[in-house]
């Protein structure tokens, strides 16, 4: 059997192939949108860089320029 | 497989991209999504689009991979049932363990991107239906006990509770209401069908309340549970997901369906096999409706509230 013969297992094949690739990309995509929302309106985020923050502090004064 | 294994004649017909969509029971899923998105949109707090829209991808994942892992464990009874019989894993073009693994990976997948697109309380739901469904429900109590289909209908109505959990991060008065109603309305929604679909079950040997109480059982059970639906789902027009519309479609659909148990209830077999089940049918098919209608209404509340016309003012 030549191996270029074109037989239905192969068409199975290239179907499946292709199916899971669009559902990849979608999922690829799906991730990107969700980071996108999740960043932009997300809450407020402040990176945390080992020193104390006093903005944190319960009743504590405003910092300088506040 | 290699190119070898081909000119063998003991090959498996290979599975196409159809096959292992089948194997998540698609038309399943499509009740999640409406259902789960019913339970997001009737919630008090809205979520961003991107955020809903992923959330029902992903409960309609853990749906779907709860489905493989039931076809999995009930291939054999499948195979015997002509309505299931054709079905990926007894037809032979998906092998079982390929079903497991599906199952398998697709709920884990499904419940981590759910907690991570949504929060915990909706992700462990999701991750307890699934476990409900597969195992206590296909594992346990399919072949164990004729009120297989009242508990395993509790995973069935636990998608409009994710829903409202992925927004409101929590579980409500509401919440379990829409529950319930997809939780009592099962029985009789199954039990009409195994009615005049009872030769299937019989020769699966899955104790279904026809086979093992009989019929006259049967048309009682669903009586019962209709009478007890009615009032569930008429008060849930009282809370903050019903309103006048809701409660118009419920009154009217409620009355249906009492009115179509109670004929039921009234008929023997010898009547039933004179006009080949034609009231059976009709309830089944009025079920199908019954339920789509209800979340209608409830969705249907919940687009109209932006206007000030949705709920009780």
């Amino acid at each position: 059997m030549s191996l270029r013969a074109e037989h239905e297992l192969h068409r199975r094949r290239a179907g499946r192939n292709i199916g899971l690739a669009l559902v990849l990309l979608g999922f690829i995509a799906i991730v990107f949108g969700l980071t996108v929302v999740k960043v932009t309106s997300g809450d407020p985020m402040q990176a945390f860089d080992h020193v104390s923050r006093p903005e944190m502090v319960p009743g504590a004064a405003p910092a300088k320029g506040d | 497989m290699t190119d070898a294994s081909i000119n063998t004649h003991t090959i498996q017909p290979e599975a196409g991209f159809g096959d292992y969509v089948a194997l998540l029971k698609p038309r399943v899923m499509s009740l999640v999504v409406f259902t789960a998105l019913v339970g997001l949109l009737a919630a008090p707090v809205g979520v961003h689009p991107m955020i809903g829209f992923a959330s029902i991808l992903f409960i309609a994942v853990g749906a779907g991979a709860s489905g493989a892992l039931n076809m999995w464990w009930d291939a054999d009874i499948d195979a015997v049932m002509k309505r299931t019989a054709k079905r990926p894993v007894p037809a032979g073009k998906v092998e079982p363990g390929e079903a497991l693994a599906v199952g398998v990976a697709l709920s884990g997948f499904a419940v981590v991107m759910l907690a991570l697109a949504s929060n915990l309380v909706a992700a462990g739901l999701l991750a307890f239906t699934i476990f409900f469904y597969a195992v206590i429900y296909t594992m346990w109590l399919k072949r164990w006990t004729p009120q297989n289909i009242v508990i395993g209908g509790a995973a069935g109505a636990f998608p409009p509770m994710i829903g409202w959990a992925v927004a409101t991060g929590g579980i409500g008065l509401e919440s379990v209401l829409m529950f319930l109603l997809i939780f009592m309305w099962t029985p009789p929604h199954f039990w009409a069908l195994a009615l005049f679909m009872n030769a299937d079950y019989e020769k699966a040997g899955v104790p279904m309340l026809t086979v093992t109480h009989g019929r006259r059982v049967t048309r009682n059970h669903i009586l019962a549970y209709t009478l007890l639906l009615a009032p569930l789902a008429i008060g849930t027009g009282f809370t903050s997901i019903g309103g006048p519309v809701y409660l118009a479609v419920a009154v009217v659909l409620n009355a249906l369906f009492v009115v179509g148990a109670l004929r039921i209830w009234r008929r023997d077999e010898a009547i039933s096999q004179d006009d080949k089940y034609k009231v059976e049918k009709s309830f089944f098919g009025l079920s199908l409706l019954y339920l789509f209608l209800h979340f209608g209404a409830i969705l249907a509340e919940a687009a109209l509230r932006p206007y000030g016309l949705g709920g009780w003012g």
